[in-house]
This record gives C-alpha cells, sequence and structure tokens, in this order.
C-alpha cells in the first residue's frame, strides 16, 4: 500500500486516550446518572480502554458499560451486509446521561444509526459523543463530536484505521492505490 | 457477506456457511426480540407478499411477526377466497402481486417444486415456508437454532426423526440441515412412512423401534402424522399408531437419560405424542416457536440485502 501516514503512534495513542478519559472524568465523575456505551465493532476497543481506565484512575466508579451494535439501523446496508455483533446493555438508558465511544467519526451515519438504536432502549436525558478521529469536513449529517481525540484533514478516497491488536496506531492511507 | 443464493427455496441449495450466518444472524434477532422496543427499521423499504396456497397458523403468523419487527410492509394472500378460484394460475397470480411492486415473496403451495418454478420466472427473492412434501427450510433452521441453544452445537449431535418421514417436508429439511452440520441421524417410524431409499441417499439410519431410537438420541423431533395427505392405508388406526410409534411418558422413563423433545406442530395431541410428554419440562416445543420469529427475521433480512445487487 502506498500513501500511508501514521498519524498517532502508540505513545501518542495512549496519551489522547488517556486525556479523553480525563475530560469524560471531569464532566461525569462519579459517572452516577452516566453510563459508556461503545458502538460495535469498531468502538469497542476504545470503550473498553477508556472505561478500564476511568475505574483504575477511580476505583470507587462503578460504571455502566454496555457495547451497542447498529446493523439493523444501518442506512446502507443494501449494498452489503453487515454481520451483526452483540448488544449488550444490561440497564436502563432511561433518563441517564449516555456517552457513545466510537473510533472514527467520518459522515455521522454510524451516529445517526446509534441514536436510533438508542431511542430504542429507552429515553436518554442527554446523549454525548466521543471519538478518537474527527474527519472534519465530510459530515453529511449535522452531528458533531462532544471529545475529540484528533481532528485530521482527508479526502473522500482515503481511510482511517486504527491498528489496536499488537502494533497500536492510527494510520490514514489512501483506498484506491493499495 | 452474503448468503450463496438469492432465494430460500430449500436447506438443499445452503452451504454450512449460510446456515452458520443465518443462526449468528437470527441470535442477534432474539436479542432484539428482548427489548421493550421489539422492531428494528432494517426492511423499511421493503414490501413483502405472504403468499399462502395451503393452511398455516404458526408459520404465517411466524413470517408475519418477523415482517412487521423489521418494520417491512405486508400484504397476505390465501388462495380461498381469491381469484385463484376463478381459475387464475400461480405465475399470473404472482405477477399481478410483483406489478404492484412487491420485493418478496414468502410462499407455501401443497405442489412440490412450486416455489423453485417461480425462481425461474419472477425477479423477486422467495422464501420457501413449505412445499408439498419437498421442503420446510425455515422451520429446519429454527430447529437446529433451538437445539445449538440448549446442546451447544450440531456437530456430533445424535438427532432421531421420528414418525411420518415420508409426507414431512419438516423431516426432509431437518435430513439436510442435520446432515450438513456434522450431526447424526436416525429416522424412526413405522416401515410404510419411511422412504425406501433414504438411507442410502443421505448415509443415515433407519429403524422401526422407537425405543431404540429414544434410547440412541440426544433429541427426539417428532412429526405429526399428516393426515391430510394420507390418501391410502399406510397403518391401521391413530390408535395403533399411537400405541407402536407414539412417544409415551412410559417410555421416556425407561430409558436411561434425559433427551429433549421437539415436534414441529400442529400436534395430534395422543397420536405421535402424548400430552404429559408434549408439556413436560423436556419438551422444547414452545421454544422452537419462540425462535422462530427470529430466524424467519434473519433469512428475510440477509435475503432482502440482495436487492440492489442482484438488480
Amino acid at each position: 500500500m502506498k500513501g500511508i501516514h501514521t498519524i498517532m503512534e502508540e505513545k501518542q495513542l495512549m496519551l489522547t486516550l488517556k486525556r479523553l478519559t480525563h475530560e469524560l472524568i471531569e464532566n461525569h465523575y462519579p459517572f452516577k446518572d452516566t453510563c459508556i456505551i461503545g458502538i460495535q465493532p469498531r468502538g469497542i476497543a476504545i470503550s473498553d480502554f477508556i472505561t478500564q481506565y476511568i475505574t483504575q484512575v477511580n476505583p470507587e466508579v462503578k460504571l455502566q458499560y454496555g457495547k451497542l451494535d447498529i446493523t439493523f439501523y444501518r442506512d446502507d446496508f443494501r449494498g452489503q451486509i453487515h454481520i451483526p455483533s452483540i448488544t449488550e446493555l444490561p440497564f436502563s438508558i432511561e433518563k441517564k446521561k449516555v456517552v457513545l465511544i466510537d473510533d472514527v467519526l467520518y459522515t455521522g451515519r454510524t451516529i445517526r444509526a446509534a441514536m436510533d438504536a438508542l431511542l430504542d432502549h429507552g429515553r436518554a436525558q442527554k446523549v454525548e459523543l466521543c471519538i478518537l478521529v474527527d474527519r472534519k469536513f465530510s459530515r453529511e449529517l449535522p452531528i458533531q463530536p462532544d471529545y475529540v481525540g484528533k481532528s485530521i484533514d482527508s479526502i473522500v478516497t482515503q481511510k482511517v484505521k486504527v491498528y489496536w491488536a499488537d502494533d497500536k496506531r492510527v494510520v490514514l492511507y489512501d483506498s484506491i492505490d493499495q | 457477506m452474503h448468503l450463496s443464493s438469492k432465494h430460500l427455496l430449500g436447506i438443499r441449495d445452503l452451504l454450512p456457511e449460510d446456515i452458520h450466518l443465518i443462526l449468528d444472524t437470527a441470535k442477534q434477532f432474539k436479542e432484539v426480540l428482548q427489548r421493550p422496543i421489539k422492531k428494528v427499521p432494517s426492511l423499511r423499504d421493503i414490501t413483502i407478499v405472504n403468499l399462502f396456497y395451503e393452511n398455516s397458523t404458526r408459520t404465517r403468523i411466524s413470517f408475519e411477526l418477523a415482517e412487521k419487527r423489521l418494520s417491512a410492509d405486508t400484504i397476505n394472500f390465501s388462495a380461498s377466497g381469491s381469484s385463484v378460484s376463478k381459475g387464475e394460475t400461480l405465475l399470473d397470480t404472482v405477477n399481478n402481486i410483483l406489478s404492484m411492486k412487491v420485493d418478496m415473496v414468502v410462499m407455501r403451495h401443497s405442489a412440490t417444486g412450486a416455489p423453485h418454478f417461480l425462481a425461474n420466472h419472477i425477479p423477486a427473492a422467495i422464501i420457501n415456508a413449505g412445499d408439498g412434501i419437498n421442503e420446510h427450510p425455515t422451520q429446519a433452521l429454527l430447529d437446529a437454532l433451538s437445539i445449538t441453544e440448549k446442546l451447544g452445537s450440531l456437530k456430533g449431535k445424535k438427532i432421531a426423526i421420528i414418525g411420518d418421514i415420508m409426507h414431512s417436508r419438516v423431516a426432509l429439511s431437518n435430513i439436510y440441515l442435520l446432515t450438513k452440520m456434522g450431526a447424526e441421524v436416525t429416522l424412526a417410524g413405522p416401515p410404510t412412512l419411511i422412504p425406501k431409499y433414504i438411507q442410502e441417499s443421505f448415509s443415515i439410519n433407519v429403524t422401526y423401534n422407537v425405543k431404540e431410537a429414544l434410547e440412541w438420541c440426544d433429541v427426539a423431533n417428532v412429526l405429526r402424522i399428516q393426515l391430510e395427505r394420507q390418501n391410502q392405508v399406510l397403518f391401521s388406526s391413530l390408535r395403533e399408531y399411537n400405541q407402536a410409534y407414539g412417544i409415551t411418558k412410559q417410555l421416556l422413563q425407561n430409558i436411561q437419560k434425559e433427551i429433549l423433545i421437539m415436534h414441529p406442530g400442529p400436534i395430534n395431541r395422543g397420536v405421535e405424542i402424548d400430552s404429559d410428554v408434549a408439556d413436560s419440562g423436556q419438551s422444547i416445543i414452545l421454544d422452537q416457536v419462540e425462535n422462530g420469529v427470529a430466524v424467519r427475521m434473519a433469512v428475510l433480512y440477509l435475503l432482502s440485502g440482495r436487492k440492489e445487487a442482484s438488480a
């Protein structure tokens, strides 16, 4: 693959995630009426890290943490069937503040689907959005994040990928010339 | 990921991967069905016709519920009270319905191969909800989901299919599915109701002794005696059938282990299965019905995705 740019090395990635976590702690401590929900499948690595770090820094916090699958709410699934992942919300979101976590914010359509999916589980008091990478100026819907790890400029043919398994990093690559 | 076929005409055409995909998707839909709002918007741009040329309670309600929970628009058609009685052909009827912009057809027909015939002539996706004595694929899929929920997987499990094998589309679909997924199958019932060459065709076991089958199996899938398809005398009386081949409480008490009892419904109580067995803790008959909705949602969801891809 030509044209790969690493936009975050592991060290930078960890610092950014910890900074995001501290922002969440600042706004939501002691997380009594707040629940954290990761969006399946790619938001989960990020939300796992953030929730673990919250309880690591504040062991007294009892965090409500869920995972949301949005496959059945997508508006683009006709072209390609996505395999659903598990939705796991072992609590009610009624009258809670919900923080949605995903890896990359691009057109905003995933978040639109996530908000629809969330509505089917109840009426949250407030929904916030926490994003690791925000691809600026590419939104197709009026959706903006409340917590941003890093904002980047990118063009349509490029893709952003978060590598999490071994060599943690975030890269931007051109999807055409691979 | 897609199913390998545009239609669901039978388990015969499916690959093991297709079956895995349908069952995995159905498990996620089961979770949807536990929610306070049991509905997702996936098929809100799809119209489905339920074309029932033969009577049905469970399958029809189950498909209709599945369609509604996926937000599809549905229309129901039954042969009685329609222009079929004026002599309209199947293809004419379906073409007329499709010209009103219908995307998918769920159909049950008493003629074997009716959905396969339609699939060759119309562009819509077709789901077979039972054709004659051939196949009833969604029933086999929901049976598979019910078994995997209780026993973990199908591979290596011993399933006995007991009763009227010859007239049963449920039996044939189950045999295809279970052998594809690596389960062991034994058929049991009166010799007159088990087709002669089925043993060689599928390399499965056949026994005429129900007790032997029950002692061997992990799961007994008991089939209905299809009284409406008996045009010749294949056993002497219902009472005698019950005594020789019916599943009774006493029979189950005499075997050493606890097996699961399944039945696709409708039950002839006191014929192929006694009431105290059908209503016992071993019976997962109502789980099967519950799983039916999730499995049908999965099939509709996975096939609806082919709309643009195939156009």
